[in-house]
């Protein structure tokens, strides 16, 4: 089963290659990864998401606390949780494509933040699936290149996630 | 856990000095009250040693490989509790000190490694000797750092000896580059350091501790498995309190022998692959399992599903440090996580206040069951012929010594037969490499044993394969005047190997006849050591009463042993540890 792991870490180097390390060491799934530093500036916050059985969820869990550098590890699976992705697509726009890739971009609530002759760049957020949604809803040969962020999440409510 | 042995917190060192971040190495292993440092100089570490050179609150010993560096502070760690402390230079000095650090991590041994790095420019230029240390090291250690800045070495040396000696203890590494070990900083030395990243937990949760208890009184087929947690944790008494309280059968692990005293008429012998009948079959056949810092590894319990689906109806109680070891290869029934000492010392206590006592009736049949595997004599070995069987020399040594010497071991036969014939009663007194099975590790775990109990018997039970992967450091032992006794049971082959071969691959012996060997009588004494050559059993005794009178020289003993001689019992690669080939099926 998939599961959103939220770790926060000490903002230092290293800690990135530690918790990766593991994952690899230790044969667990990474289907994406995302950190960036927190309002606290002594603090990363990582996004994982993985996939496994409860066993291996648990274990995933108990080793990457055992990481000296780790403050936290919550499974968000575990409560009510909101979870977003960012995409970027660069698209061929040309001819009559240009109005029909603006009009399946409005239906996904997508932008388009840069525009040439020829292309678009769409911006797009949302759950991982939406996204999929969102590639299968072009045409697959207009699709000149994506990039995706990975999922971030947060609980919902008052589930806080502090250090 | 605490390790009791270790120093109290030293007072905070206040100074107005401004010091070197090679002098503040050395304050700080000062303050730490280190003993020896283990080491080997080269460029990246020569301003550290010009401040050891000038400073006598430790003592350094230079070794001849810095993988000996390692190891010798790894058996100091492992015989007194306190940290062992090693120092090597950057580049081939870390990549050659990995293997010992890997070594003492499998094994959760406490250590603080010292690594010289090149300077901060010059890092990540391809200088000479440079690697990148804490790459290399992070899976195989504890925690690591890299020193940048010399203002925060004082502080991350303190966070090293604290994370090495408290929850499950480790190795932890501190790269210092050369520019960082010559720039000044005013001296402070913190007499605490607090994490918010790092608490380990030491109480155990009293529900669930009485709730092991009215499972463990509820018992009517009990087995005590106990691991190298409790001699880690030093709760070797409290171990022996509970299993006689109790009055149920005990076994140990290979690390974990010497928690419970061996000459107990409780003890079933070390189980696991190759251990005891009477200790497999209790283990997989018990209605109740306490397991006592132990990790259900796969040379103990053998195949996790056999182990499971035999006894679906087992309960396990499991007391850790470590919450990552709990439920890992075997689902466990009631956790404790915490400090073994404290969480033993709880159950006692309730134990003792508890009304309910174990059922004795059913107990007195359980231990009937067991007496009845104990009979089978798995351990008995053919004897009278006229070549020397290596059973006969640890049982020998185990005579001579008195049951009292500190035995390190190298990895292979030699190593399962010192565990299974030198009966330990005293925990620290076994040293050997169980996790990752580290040839070579006998002759340097001798070197850290002897330098912290020069009065103590010490002796290094080897075999003619691992004695060569260190034996270097026989010039050590000469120049420290270490009078180490040399087992060397030598049967010209790798024997394990040879017997794995033998059993599971047609009896074809590639590559593990070991030809061309030195003449080590000779060799011992080209070292200034004393030589041995021991060809028949009749000359066993009188040979090992010798050398140990001779206090003050190494004496290197090579005792020719049967060639053929194999470990029993023996449970297959991937089958349930009830699944043992016995040396009489054969």
């Amino acid at each position: 089963m998939r599961h959103i792991l939220s770790i926060l870490v000490e903002n230092e180097a290293g800690a990135l290659s530690r918790v990766a390390g593991l994952f690899s060491a230790r044969g667990y799934n990474i289907e994406s990864l995302t950190v960036a530093p927190t309002e606290d500036a002594t603090l990363s916050r990582m996004t994982i998401v993985t996939s496994g059985s409860d066993e291996v969820i648990e274990q995933i869990t108990k080793q990457v606390n055992k990481l000296v550098d780790i403050v936290k590890i919550v499974d968000l699976n575990e409560g009510k949780h909101v979870e977003r992705e960012l995409m970027l697509v660069k698209v061929r726009a040309v001819g009559k494509d240009r109005d029909e890739l603006k009009r399946t971009a409005d239906i996904f609530r997508a932008r388009v933040i840069d525009l040439t002759e020829k292309t678009y760049v769409i911006e797009l957020t949302g759950t991982g699936n939406k996204l999929d949604a969102f590639l299968e809803a072009l045409d697959r040969s207009l699709i000149l290149e994506t990039v995706r962020t990975g999922a971030c999440g947060l609980g919902r409510g008052e589930w806080i996630i502090k250090a | 856990m605490k390790l009791s042995d270790a120093p109290q917190q030293p007072a905070t060192t206040e100074s107005t000095e401004l010091l070197s971040g090679a002098e503040i190495v050395c304050r700080a292993l000062k303050a730490e009250g280190v003993e020896f440092l283990f080491g080997y100089p080269g460029g990246a570490v020569l301003v550290i040693y010009d401040e050891i050179y000038k400073q006598k609150s430790f003592s350094h010993i230079l070794v001849r490989h810095e993988q000996a560096a390692l190891h010798a502070a790894d058996a100091y760690a492992r015989a007194t509790g306190k940290p062992g402390v090693a120092l090597v230079t950057s580049g081939p000095g870390v990549t050659n000190a990995v293997t010992g650090i890997a070594t003492a991590y499998m094994d959760s041994i406490p250590m603080v490694v010292i690594t010289g790095q090149v300077p901060t420019h010059a890092i990540g230029q391809d200088a000479f000797q440079e690697c990148d240390t804490v790459g290399i090291t992070r899976p195989c250690v504890k925690h690591n750092f890299l020193v940048k800045d010399v203002a925060d070495l004082a502080e991350t040396i303190k966070k090293a000896f604290y994370i090495a000696t408290t929850g499950r203890p480790g190795p932890v590494l501190v790269d210092i580059p050369k520019d960082v070990s010559a720039a000044k900083t005013l001296y402070h030395y913190p007499a605490a350091v607090e994490m918010r990243s790092y608490r380990p937990v030491t109480k155990g949760h009293s529900g669930q501790i009485k709730k092991a208890m009215q499972m463990l009184l509820g018992a009517s087929r009990p087995m005590i498995y106990v691991g190298g947690g409790a001699v880690l944790g030093n709760a070797s008494a409290q171990v022996t309190e509970l299993v006689r309280l109790l009055g149920y059968p005990c076994t140990n692990t290979l690390m974990g022998l010497g928690a419970f005293p061996a000459s107990d008429k409780q003890f079933v012998g070390m189980l696991g692959m190759l251990g005891t009948v009477e200790a497999n079959m209790a283990m997989q056949n018990s209605d109740v399992l306490l397991a006592i810092g132990a990790r259900f590894d796969d040379r103990v319990i053998g195949n996790p599903t056999h182990f499971a689906a035999g006894n679906p109806t087992r309960k396990i109680v499991h007391i850790d440090i470590d919450p990552s070891s709990i439920s890992k290869r075997v689902k466990v029934d009631v956790p404790i996580v915490g400090d073994i000492k404290e969480v033993l010392t709880d159950l006692i206590a309730q134990l003792k206040a508890a009304e309910q006592k174990p059922d004795s009736k059913a107990i007195a049949a359980w231990w009937k069951q067991v007496e009845e595997w104990r009979s089978k004599d798995c351990l008995k070995y053919k004897t009278g012929g006229d070549i020397i069987k290596p059973q006969y020399v640890v049982e020998k040594l185990w005579e001579v010594t008195k049951g009292d010497a500190y035995v390190t071991s190298d990895v292979g036969q030699h190593q399962m037969w010192a565990a299974q014939y030198y009966r330990f009663d005293k925990p620290r007194r076994w040293i050997n490499s169980g996790g990752l099975g580290t040839m070579g590790v006998g002759l340097p775990y001798a070197m850290g044993c002897k330098f912290a109990f020069p009065d103590a018997d010490v002796a290094c039970i080897t075999g003619e394969g691992s004695i060569q992967m260190n034996i270097q450091e026989l010039s050590t032992c000469k120049q420290y005047h270490l009078p180490i006794k040399v087992i060397l049971l030598n049967n010209r082959y790798l024997g394990m190997v040879r017997q794995w071969q033998q059993f599971f691959h047609g009896d074809r012996h590639s590559e593990s006849y070991m030809d061309a060997l030195p003449n080590f009588k000779m060799l011992a004494e080209s070292y200034g050591h004393v030589g041995m050559d021991i060809e028949k059993p009749a000359d066993v005794e009188g040979a090992l009463k010798d050398a140990f009178a001779m206090k003050d020289r190494l004496v290197f003993m090579n005792f020719i042993t049967d060639q053929k001689e194999n470990v029993f019992p023996m449970v297959p690669g991937g089958k349930g540890i009830s699944e043992m080939i016995l040396a009489e099926d054969l």
